[in-house]
């Protein structure tokens, strides 16, 4: 089995109102539900807003902390989802249901490291 | 020296012909395509060592694929003592399944679906079918899209790399997904023909080499999924098209128009066989995009003189090409024989309408020099003229601009 990184990108600008909202993280649920059941589920998490982000970096045993995301850009990283699969078509079926669901959002797929293949 | 003696050309011409079956049956054994390729690549290494001396083996692809897995499965035992996971993985996948050579068409099904998954980009399926099916050098391939050598090698490694970590299945995909897998598939091998037939960016008109791989290639497609109907469709279209390649070139290298060309020198084997697949994908009647440009094709190939084609059954199959998979280009086409059917003037209207319509095909060369032919045609030669130079302007092919150049100066100082 592998694990694959899906990551959600939102673009920058006002949180949509709640009635927008709703019904996506009712579908989330249910996929995260799916998943679960299909023992594919590692992990998932929406995450706050990219202002409430700090850096953390280490310089010569001093911790330089910066206030803001890493890199400011028009989009974020909204949430992320951790999945297991056999292999990339079976991890794009799921990432499939979550670009439906975070449709018109860009969903990436990322292999993690270490894992053997199928 | 031995009677069978082969020299370094027999075993290069076994590479290019049975590398892929080779590269195929052995990513099988393998679970990894790059480890599959450097063991075909050591075997060809001994081949070029041994056959020289010891003659050509009864099945050189057999005794390929026999010492390739030697030698991988040797390869692979030193480095799973250096504790690498990978190799250890392999080894254990190895182990297990001889490689059977009934199973190598399924193998080279497999190879092919994964060369050409949508996950990787056009050109990285490009370059790897070309490589890992086709047994073209990397050099060559980089030759082929003017790319410099390590571009196209690292588009290659890269390409290979995302397959095993990102976990590109090794498999033809099941029935739901396979049309739309089997598209890309057959995209990728027409994608090479017509870079081959049009040679884009190049100085010459075509890449004989990158035909004939193609036509190679969709050979071996229809030969395993000899009840796809497109797939024996694009085989139609490319021997239909290809068969035309001896008069396609004048003696000063450039380019002929179809209704310029010398009938006589196309070749009628290729067209026999052509025109035999496109009878049989009608009796079939589930018509594709391919299909009907294999039966547009056909025509073509059935009059005996330009002023013999019949044009209004062109037109016929150009609506339905229209109706099934709407295309500027296709579009663009129907126009050259719409003029044919109804007169210059209704063909120009379809072409400017188009133009206004879609902002790339202003920029394209066709639509220039169709509009410069119908201009002409209607005793306009001014904007003839002017339509000839917005086709140079737009060519990327110097064989291509000096044709426009010629018909440019044939218009007069207009």
């Amino acid at each position: 089995m592998k694990r694959y990184l899906l990551t959600i990108y939102q673009p920058d600008g006002p949180i949509p109102p709640p009635e927008f909202l709703e019904p996506i993280i009712e579908n989330l649920a249910r996929l995260n539900d799916d998943l679960r059941r299909a023992g594919a589920w590692v992990f998932a998490a929406g995450l706050h807003p990219p202002d409430t982000a700090t850096v953390v970096r280490a310089r010569e045993g001093d911790l330089l902390l910066t206030d803001g995301p890493f890199t400011e850009g028009k989009e974020h990283i909204g949430g992320f989802t951790v999945i297991r699969a056999v292999d990339l078509d079976a991890a794009l079926v799921w990432a499939g249901r979550l670009a439906g669901i975070v449709s018109p959002l860009a969903v990436e797929v990322r292999p993690i490291q270490g894992d053997d293949a199928a | 020296m031995n009677a069978n003696a082969a020299s370094t050309a027999d075993v290069e011409r076994v590479f290019r012909a049975e590398s892929g079956r080779a590269v195929a049956v052995l990513a099988r054994v393998f679970g990894d395509i790059g480890m599959a390729e450097d063991a075909v690549q050591d075997a060809f290494a001994m081949a070029l060592a041994r056959w020289p001396e010891g003659g050509l083996p009864s099945s050189p692809v057999g005794w390929i694929i026999t010492t390739a897995r030697n030698r991988g499965i040797d390869r692979l035992r030193r480095e799973s003592s250096r504790a690498d996971r990978h190799a250890q993985a392999a080894l254990l996948h190895a182990g297990g399944e001889p490689a059977e050579e009934n199973a190598v068409d399924d193998d080279r099904l497999r190879l092919i679906f994964t060369c050409c998954h949508p996950a990787l980009a056009t050109t990285a399926q490009v370059a790897l079918t070309l490589r890992l099916l086709g047994g073209l050098t990397t050099p060559a391939i980089a030759r082929t899209f003017l790319v410099p050598e390590a571009t196209m090698a690292q588009r290659i490694v890269r390409a290979k790399a995302k397959i095993r970590d990102a976990g590109i299945p090794y498999r033809v995909p099941d029935t739901p997904e396979l049309p739309g897998r089997l598209r890309a598939v057959l995209a990728v091998v027409y994608l090479i023909f017509t870079e081959g037939h049009s040679a884009s960016d190049g100085t010459g008109l075509v890449r004989e080499d990158l035909c004939v791989e193609a036509v190679r290639l969709g050979r071996v497609l229809a030969e395993l999924l000899p009840d796809e109907e497109e797939v024996l469709g694009l085989l139609a279209l490319m021997l239909l098209v290809d068969a035309r390649r001896p008069a396609r070139i004048d003696a000063e290298g450039l380019p002929v128009r179809l209704a310029d060309q010398d009938r006589g020198a196309w070749h009628q084997g290729a067209i026999g066989e052509g025109l035999g697949i496109v009878r049989h994908c009608l009796r079939r009647n589930r018509p594709g995009p391919y299909q009907i440009q294999a039966a547009i094709n056909a025509v073509h190939s059935d009059a005996t003189t330009a002023a013999a084609t019949d044009w209004p059954q062109i037109v016929a199959l150009y609506d339905h090409l229209l109706a099934l998979a709407p295309s500027p280009i296709a579009a663009l086409h129907r126009a050259v024989a719409v003029a044919e059917v109804d007169g210059p003037d209704a063909a120009l209207a379809i072409v400017d309408g188009l133009a206004a319509a879609h902002a790339a095909l202003r920029e394209h060369r066709v639509m220039h020099a169709i509009r410069a032919d119908l201009l002409e045609r209607l005793g306009r030669p001014g904007e003839a003229v002017r339509a000839c130079d917005a086709a140079i302007a737009c060519s990327g092919n110097e064989a291509e601009r000096r044709v426009l150049a010629r018909r440019r100066a044939a218009l007069g100082g207009h």
